[in-house]
């Protein structure tokens, strides 16, 4: 009786697989959008945090959610550094077109 | 089906869902709303792994401070967001192809570990906070110590990349008063006597 059981390690760690490549092809969709490709990447943040919670979980091991602890302070950090410096780039391109970055190469 | 079976496919069908809206949705404002939900429904699954004071953590800091500050963000520019999507059915078979290739390896990974076929059950400790908390405070103190660090510089760095002076405002430089030197106020003239013709 296979559908009696209770959610496996493979559950989970299919949805973060799930999870990864949506991000994966969300940014290579929306490309150019600075703000979607942000959101992409604390999509992939939160797929690996879940792996990280499901095999902490069923290993018995509390040091992978210590783990995630410190992914989510980076995250939150890095969001708020890259939203800054993408209202910058508004400011001084006017837009938030990936391509306007290329005239920071010096 | 097993109860919790049943609500894990619930909410992965909602996460999965949602995270497609995400990259998918035209509006930015709409795509910060999708990952709100995604936020909330991945903390509903963490606490299904037993991982409460994450998943609580996880809806305070993301759905309370980092998508509100993405929404004040999208908001706050003027952007024509039609433009930036000129291309977007151009890339559709590529992000396809690559989503599918990373889903793949995932996949035979983990076929090919054995993970799929292990039947352990989630370890259930008397309270998750006070497991993480005596873990944090006393084998990690330093890296905690680092990680509020790490968020003072972010702090900073936010307020200095975007704060800007008041245009036309004035305010007076203590150094330039003190340093100026009396060739920069007075101006000797020498004027040559009128004579009366």
């Amino acid at each position: 009786m296979a559908s009696l059981i209770a959610p496996t390690l493979a559950h989970y760690l299919v949805l973060g697989a799930i999870l990864f490549a949506i991000s994966m092809a969300g940014i290579f969709l929306n490309r150019k959008n600075v703000i979607i490709l942000l959101m992409a990447i604390e999509l992939m943040l939160l797929a690996v945090n879940l792996n990280f919670i499901a095999f902490s979980s069923y290993l018995g091991d509390m040091n992978g959610q210590v783990f995630v602890f410190f992914i989510l302070t980076v995250a939150a950090a890095e969001s708020a550094i890259g939203l800054a410096i993408l209202v910058l780039l508004f400011r001084n391109a006017g837009s938030i077109d990936v391509e306007d970055m290329g005239k920071l190469k010096g | 089906m097993n109860f919790q079976t049943a609500v894990f496919y619930v909410f992965a069908a909602i996460l999965v869902f949602a995270a497609l809206r995400v990259v998918i949705v035209r509006n930015p404002v709409h795509a910060a709303l999708w990952l709100v939900l995604c936020f909330f429904t991945a903390a509903a699954v963490w606490l299904l792994l037993k991982a409460e004071f994450l998943a609580i953590a996880l809806v305070l800091v993301y759905v309370g401070a980092v998508m509100v500050l993405f929404l004040f963000v999208v908001m706050m520019l003027d952007i024509n967001f039609d433009n930036l999507r000129k291309n977007f059915k151009n890339y559709i078979p590529l992000g396809a192809i690559v989503g599918a290739l990373v889903l793949i390896e995932m996949a035979l990974v983990i076929i090919v570990s054995g993970v799929a076929r292990s039947t352990a059950v989630p370890m259930v400790q008397a309270s998750n906070t006070q497991a993480l908390g005596r873990l944090l405070y006393v084998d990690y103190v330093y890296p905690f110590e680092v990680a509020a660090v790490v968020l003072l510089v972010a702090i900073v760095a936010a307020i200095a990349l975007t704060h800007r002076k008041p245009r036309g405002a004035k305010y007076q430089d203590a150094g330039a008063q003190v340093k100026v030197k009396r060739a920069d106020r007075v101006r000797l003239v020498n004027v040559p006597p009128e004579t009366r013709e």
